[in-house]
C-alpha cells in the first residue's frame, strides 16, 4: 500500500453507524464501518520542480523511498510525525494539502546529517528538509519559523562584517522574535558563569558585544555575497512563480493589498 | 617519525567565531595543550566565519565560499598545507567545502566568482588538508608520548566521550575516515577515547557518543535541544560516567546550557561535569585549572578536578 494511503484511514475518514440494519442483519458498531470515499484532484504537478529548485533541495529526484532517513532521524524519534521519508514522497507526488497539514513541524529538522550520512541515492534529506521549510514561508503557507529567523540574522552578521559575535546573535534573536530577553534559565545560566569569571574576561566579553568583531578588508567580499544572494533570491521567486502570484491576487482583491507582500 | 607527524607539528590554526566567544575555554586551552607539547600554531591571518549551521540554509555554496577563503589565506598567503579546526562546525564545513569544490563544478563557479570579486586567489581542491585538534593531538604526539608526558595521571576519572554531529557525518565529506583500525570511525569514534585513555582516564562504554545535541535550534526550538541535551547526560550517568569530555563549542556550549535549563524549566537536576578534551589533556600534562580555562566554562568543576587530584 503506498505510504499516504494511511490517511484514508485516519479517524475522520472512518464512520460507523452505532445502530445499522441491513436485510434483517445487525451491523451496528464497527460492522458497519465505511472508509470515505477520497477523490484526490488538488496535485500539484510542480511541487517537486519547485522545492528542487530551492538550495538543498536538489537531489530530491534521485529518492528510491528506502526509509533511512527516517529511521535515522533525531527528531523523528522525538516526534513520529516528523517523516522526512514521507514528506519526499508526497513532495515527488505532488500532494500538496498532505504535504501542508504538516508544514508547522518541517522547520524543526536539526541538521545532525543522519539521514545525509545513511541515505544511499545521496538525497541529501536534510537540504531537502531546509528547501521544503523555505518553501512553505516564501509561498507564505506559513511564517517564518524561529529557525529561519535565526539563520536570517546569523547570516546577515557574517556577510556584513565576515565574523560573528554570540551575545549580538543572540540578543538579536530575542528581539526580532518578540520574546523577553534574558530568560529566567538564561540568567541561571549567567550567575553559574560568574561565579568564577575575573572581572577582566567580563569586561573584554561584554566589550565584544558592542564592539563587532570583523574581519579587515571584507568590503568586497559582503558586496561580492550580497551580489549573489540578490540574484539567488531573484532566482527563487522566479521558480517559485512568486510574481505571478502577486501579480494574480492584486488583480483579484486590488493593487497593494497581496498577500506575499510583507512576506517577502 | 611518520609524515603525519612531521606535517602537523606546525599547522595553521583556525579557531573560529565561537572560539572568541561562548568557547572561549575551548581556544584557550587549545593553545595552552600546543604549547606545552612543542606544536606550533600559526593563527590564519585576518579569517572569516565558516557559516556555522546557518548560512547553508540561504545556500550551501555561500558557505563554501566562505570556508574556501580561510583555506584560500592558509595555502596561497601563508604558504601553510595543514589547516587545524578545534570546532566541529568549522572543521565540517572546511572538509565539506573540500568535498563540494573537488566535486561540484557550480560551486567551484561560485567560488571562484565570489573570490575573484573580493580580490583573492580563489581555493582550490587539494591545496591544503584539514583536520580536527583531535587528529592533531593523536598523530603529532600519539598515545605513547603522551602517556610519557603526563604529570597528574586521571586515573580514576569516569569519562564519557562526546563527539557529537559534525565531526563524523556525513561520512562522504571524509574519506580519510573508515580506513582500518588507525583512522577514525565515523560510526564509532575513537581519538578523544584514546588519548584520554593514554592519559590515565577510564571511558565508560557511551552509546550516545555521536548523537545530536539539538545545537543547531538551542534557541529557536530549545524544547526540543533540551530534550535531546537530557538523553545524552542520562545516559552518561547510566553508564557511570562522572564527566562528559567534549570536543566541540557548540555541543559544550548545548550541554552546559541545557543542564541549566532542565533545571530550571522542567525541574531536572543532573549532576555531570562538562569539559573540553583539551582542558583535561592539559590538566593531566600538568597545567593548572586556569590555565586551560575551567573558570570560563558554564559548568562549575573546580570542586571536582580538586578532588581528582588535578588542581
Amino acid at each position: 500500500m503506498p505510504i499516504h494511503e494511511k490517511s484514508l484511514i485516519r479517524p475522520e475518514n472512518l464512520h460507523v453507524q452505532e445502530e445499522k440494519e441491513v436485510d434483517g442483519v445487525d451491523v451496528s458498531g464497527h460492522w458497519s464501518t465505511f472508509i470515505e470515499t477520497r477523490v484526490v484532484n488538488d496535485y500539484n504537478e510542480a511541487l517537486e520542480d519547485e522545492i528542487g529548485a530551492l538550495p538543498g533541495g536538489d537531489y530530491i529526484h534521485r529518492c528510491w523511498q528506502c526509509g533511512s532517513c527516517t529511521n535515522a532521524c533525531t527528531v523523528h524519534a522525538l516526534n513520529p510525525d516528523f517523516n522526512p521519508r514521507y514528506w519526499i514522497y508526497l513532495i515527488r507526488m505532488g500532494m500538496e494539502s498532505e504535504l501542508l497539514r504538516d508544514k508547522d513541524i518541517i522547520w524543526q529538522c536539526v541538521s545532525c546529517h543522519k539521514c545525509t550520512h545513511v541515505c544511499p541515492r545521496d538525497v541529501v534529506p536534510e537540504g531537502v528538509m531546509k528547501a521544503t521549510a523555505h518553501w512553505l514561508e516564501l509561498k507564505g503557507h506559513t511564517p517564518k519559523s524561529p529557525s529561519t529567523v535565526f539563520d536570517d540574522i546569523f547570516s546577515e552578521q557574517v556577510i556584513k562584517t565576515g565574523k560573528i559575535e554570540d551575545g549580538r546573535v543572540i540578543m538579536q534573536f530575542f528581539k526580532r522574535t518578540g520574546q523577553k530577553f534574558p530568560p529566567p534559565w538564561m540568567v541561571d545560566m549567567v550567575k553559574s558563569l560568574l561565579r568564577n569569571l575575573p572581572i577582566g574576561l567580563l569586561t573584554k566579553m561584554g566589550m565584544a558585544t558592542l564592539v563587532a568583531p570583523k574581519t579587515s578588508g571584507w568590503s568586497k567580499s559582503r558586496d561580492a555575497i550580497e551580489e549573489y544572494v540578490a540574484e539567488l533570491e531573484g532566482r527563487n521567486r522566479e521558480a517559485l512563480g512568486l510574481d505571478e502570484l502577486v501579480k494574480a491576487a492584486e488583480n483579484e482583491i486590488g493593487p497593494g493589498s497581496g498577500p506575499q507582500e510583507a512576506r517577502t | 617519525m611518520t609524515d603525519k607527524k612531521t606535517k602537523y607539528q606546525e599547522v595553521a590554526y583556525y579557531p573560529g567565531c565561537a572560539l572568541e566567544g561562548s568557547g572561549h575555554a575551548y581556544n584557550r586551552s587549545t593553545k595552552a595543550l600546543g604549547k606545552k607539547l612543542g606544536l606550533k600554531l600559526k593563527e590564519v591571518d585576518n579569517w572569516n566565519c565558516c557559516g556555522a549551521m546557518e548560512v547553508k540554509n540561504i545556500d550551501p555554496k555561500i558557505q563554501t565560499y566562505l570556508s574556501s577563503r580561510v583555506m584560500s589565506i592558509a595555502a596561497n598567503q601563508m604558504g601553510m598545507d595543514t589547516v587545524m579546526a578545534p570546532c566541529n562546525g568549522c572543521y565540517h564545513n572546511l572538509k565539506r567545502a573540500e568535498y563540494d569544490l573537488s566535486n561540484d563544478e557550480d560551486s567551484v563557479a561560485v567560488t571562484e566568482r565570489l573570490s575573484s570579486k573580493s580580490g583573492h586567489e580563489a581555493y582550490k581542491a587539494g591545496q591544503v588538508e584539514t583536520i580536527h585538534a583531535l587528529d592533531w593531538i593523536k598523530d603529532a604526539i600519539g598515545e605513547e608520548e603522551l602517556a610519557e608526558r603526563v604529570k597528574n595521571s586521571l586515573k580514576g576519572m569516569r569519562i564519557a566521550n562526546y563527539y557529537g554531529c559534525m565531526y563524523t557525518r556525513p561520512r562522504h565529506i571524509f574519506p580519510e575516515k573508515d580506513q582500518g583500525p588507525d583512522s577514525e570511525s565515523t560510526s564509532k569514534p575513537h581519538f578523544m577515547d584514546d588519548l584520554l585513555a593514554a592519559a590515565g582516564a577510564e571511558n565508560v562504554e557511551f552509546p550516545l557518543k555521536t548523537a545530536c545535541c539539538g545545537g543547531a535550534h538551542t534557541l529557536s526550538d530549545s524544547d526540543t535541544s533540551t530534550r535531546l541535551v537530557l538523553n545524552i547526560i542520562r545516559a552518561a550517568e547510566a553508564a557511570g560516567a562522572e564527566v562528559i569530555a567534549t570536543e566541540c563549542p557548540t555541543c559544550h556550549g548545548g550541554l552546559e546550557l541545557h543542564q541549566i535549563r532542565a533545571e530550571s524549566v522542567l525541574g531536572i537536576k543532573t549532576n555531570i561535569k562538562v569539559i573540553y578534551f583539551t582542558q583535561l589533556l592539559g590538566m593531566a600534562l600538568g597545567l593548572k585549572p586556569k590555565q586551560v580555562g575551567l573558570h570560563e566554562n558554564v559548568s562549575d568543576s573546580f570542586g571536582f578536578v580538586k578532588e581528582k587530584g588535578l588542581a
